[in-house]
């Protein structure tokens, strides 16, 4: 069990600092792809085996595409990024202490509260019948919490990112200029049927 | 003898029945195909073309291996890589039987479906990041063509999963199949196997939706700079996959492992083998009858209708459901 | 979007894959074709031959007729005086070089109308494919009949103008030298032996 934690870990870390370090923005791709793969391990070895697969549908296979797709389009050159002033020394450390401040408080409150359910050891096996309910991380647990504990968390989420795609929608989906040649060309098309409709040929 | 090793001889034992299957669909395509356009196709290896798939394999071996100048060194070589990976990755979870010890699958994963639905997602890399790092501007609209393609299409395809689950209850492949003795899922969820087939097809890049590798258009797509074994990599992850979703389609909706009308004189396994090779038939089908689709069509039609279609097929199952307790 | 239409037309989809099963099941047509050969009609234009006459002399005479009516300038002829002593053909003449460019000819049939002695005659054969663009320049060596075969009649005395006897035919062979790689007849090395003894 200990490997299973280990090697996941040194993946994690090192895929993070290859992601912000890459010289070629495909690369901070391919890096942070491995970086939520480790990570969705690390959901298994929890026994959160739904949130393990969502993790990798959502963040591998639709939003991380998505980064690839927008950065193979722009950048399909293949040219380093240019070195620039680096501004990250001068706010690292800032950023750093502020982080892990955060971080502790979460887990300091946490560890006082007893919120975190922490797995018994047996839960670490994914054992379990197929489909069983009561087994930490199913599906069923994770749904009842979602819709129910968590409703309104989750409900807001979902009006959030409504706003995102309207707010795509009003920016980019006004007349472009070949939308506006292929309805021209439509409704030329409608008049002359209508034309030949009248007329007869 | 510890659990690994278990684990371990039948993922050996089932990389090569893959690996096989593999060699004999394409062997079985090129076949069909012919037959459809009055040619006898490949014959001259072995009997009736029987060794076909050896000589392709030992001249894609064989062959150069070549880079563009442009290429991208290290993507270049690890995308053709990838695809196998997730290709391979999925035959983990599947069951072929009905397995009380856990004799017919690798692992029985209470997430079965979703862990489908993860690898396929990740499949899309191999593709998109092979275009990408060619270096070359026809693999590279492949590429993003593949990247548009298979995000659109993946969500009617999650769509048609998720009515499945609503019947079945369970997530686990094992239990869906055991969930459709007696009536299999095609029947109930029909809208949901019609978007899936579609989607399926589209899912692999195969035609008519093969806009990824249209060769009169974009030469060969994403993999038109590779070559020798590489190139062969991505080919066997194609057909690889393309197997893997009749594999699915046998467990979601056609009954997996269960003999129809009770003839069980073919044992579970074999009738899981017959529905996939018949599912594998009406893929190469569909490749010998339509034409490629134009690309703004295949976004339209997987945007506008497809997914409509599968949210409400959702909605109408979950309201159902509901309604009859 | 009207144009979309014709994408949901599912009753034209089935049609189509019913078409393609009827298919798979019909008699194809393709030959076997190393191990079966198709019968080509007996005046197939393919490989050029000359000809012969029954005492051995050449039928060409050298008058550069066919080249002239060649319309793919593919025929190079270049005629000489017979020796008295050792006649090559019944004419004053005959052709010291006889070259076709088998890439350049369209296979026609222009040469043999415009033969008058029916020298060069188009056979039915066509296979012609070797590894050296060079080696598809056919000299004499490879398109006269030997002295004892080929000796049949000329085309139009035969019924139809079909040629009777094309199984005796000069042989077709690669030029290429397996051992050297060099072609005999790769128009540079025969200029060249040419200009060292020319008409020799």
């Amino acid at each position: 069990m200990s490997a299973l934690f280990w090697v996941p870990a040194v993946v994690l870390i090192a895929s993070a600092l290859w992601t912000i370090t890459a010289s070629k923005p495909v690369y901070s791709v391919v890096a942070l792809l491995v970086n939520f793969t480790a990570l969705a391990v690390f959901f298994l070895t929890l026994s959160a085996e739904f949130l393990a697969m969502i993790q990798l549908i959502v963040y591998s296979g639709a939003i991380l595409v998505l980064f690839l797709f927008v950065i193979a389009l722009l950048s399909s050159g293949v040219a380093p990024l240019s070195l620039g002033p680096n501004r990250l020394p001068r706010i690292a450390l800032p950023a750093a202490i502020c982080i892990a401040v955060a971080l502790g408080l979460v887990v300091a409150g946490a560890a006082a509260t007893h919120v975190l359910p922490v797995p018994a050891p047996a839960a670490l096996r994914s054992a379990g019948p197929a489909g069983a309910a009561n087994v930490f991380g199913s599906v069923q647990d994770f749904g009842r919490a979602l819709f129910t504990t968590y409703l309104l968390p989750f409900e807001v989420t979902a009006l959030i990112l409504m706003v995102a795609v309207i707010g795509v929608i009003v920016l980019a989906g006004e007349e472009t200029p070949y939308v506006a040649t292929r309805r021209r060309a439509a409704e030329t098309r409608k008049a002359m049927r209508e034309a030949i409709a009248r007329e007869g040929d | 003898m510890p659990a690994w090793i278990f684990v371990f001889i039948k993922s050996a034992i089932l990389l090569f029945v893959v690996v096989t299957a593999f060699a004999y669909a394409m062997l079985a395509e090129r076949k069909i195909m012919g037959w459809m356009q009055l040619r006898p196709g490949p014959n001259r290896v072995g009997p009736w073309g029987l060794m076909q798939p050896a000589a392709d394999a030992a001249k894609l071996i064989l062959k150069e291996d070549l880079a563009p100048r442009t290429a991208d060194p290290l993507l270049y070589r690890l995308a053709p890589f990838i695809s196998l990976l997730t290709a391979f990755s999925v035959y983990a979870v599947i069951p072929f039987g009905a397995s009380p010890a856990g004799i017919w699958s690798i692992g029985n994963v209470n997430a079965g479906v979703l862990f489908l639905l993860a690898i396929m997602s990740l499949g899309v890399y191999g593709i998109s990041l092979g275009g990408w790092a060619s270096g070359s501007k026809y693999p590279l609209l492949g590429s993003v063509r593949s990247t548009a393609q298979m995000i659109s299409y993946e969500l009617s395809m999650g769509l048609s999963f998720a009515g499945v689950l609503l019947v079945a209850g369970t997530t686990s492949l094992d239990g869906i199949v055991h969930a459709q003795v007696g009536l299999w899922f095609f029947i109930p969820e029909l809208v949901a196997f019609v978007i899936y087939v579609i989607t399926a097809v589209a899912e692999t890049n195969r035609a008519p939706f093969d806009l990824v590798e249209a060769e009169t258009e974009l030469v060969a797509g994403f993999h038109t700079e590779y070559s020798g074994l590489r190139f062969g990599l991505f080919f066997i992850a194609e057909y690889v996959n393309m197997l893997t979703i009749s594999c699915i389609a046998t467990l979601l909706f056609l009954g997996g492992w269960d003999a129809p009308f009770g003839w069980t004189a073919l044992p579970g396994v074999a009738w899981f083998v017959v529905k996939v090779a018949a599912f594998m038939f009406f893929y190469m089908w569909l490749r010998a009858t339509l034409p490629r689709i134009r690309y703004d069509r295949l976004m339209a039609f997987g945007w506008k209708v497809l997914l409509p279609v599968a949210t409400l097929n959702v909605i109408v199952t979950a309201v159902v459901i509901a309604v009859r307790g | 979007m009207a144009e979309g239409k014709q994408l949901y037309n599912v009753g034209a989809i089935l049609r189509g894959l019913s078409i393609t099963f009827g298919f798979m099941f019909k008699k194809k047509p393709t030959i076997q074709y190393p191990s079966v050969r198709k019968q080509h009609a007996p005046r197939f234009h393919g490989l050029h031959e000359l000809r012969r006459y029954e005492d051995g002399k050449e039928r060409c005479i050298g008058c550069e007729l066919c080249s002239s009516a060649c319309p793919a300038n593919a025929i190079t002829v270049i005629g000489a005086e017979n020796a008295p002593a050792d006649r090559r053909s019944p004419g004053e003449r005959y052709a010291a070089r006889y070259e076709i460019d088998e890439l350049r000819c369209i296979f026609c049939g222009m040469c043999e109308e415009a033969c008058p002695t029916d020298a060069i005659v188009l056979t039915p054969r066509f296979e012609m494919s070797d590894f050296r663009r060079g080696s598809f320049v056919y000299a004499k060596d490879r398109l006269l009949v030997p002295p004892q075969g080929g000796t049949g009649a000329p085309p139009d005395e035969r019924p139809g103008g079909i040629p009777a006897d094309l199984g005796s035919v000069a042989e077709m062979k690669s030029t290429t030298d397996p051992a050297t790689g060099y072609d005999a007849t790769y128009y540079g090395a025969a200029l060249k032996t040419e200009r060292k003894g020319l008409t020799g």
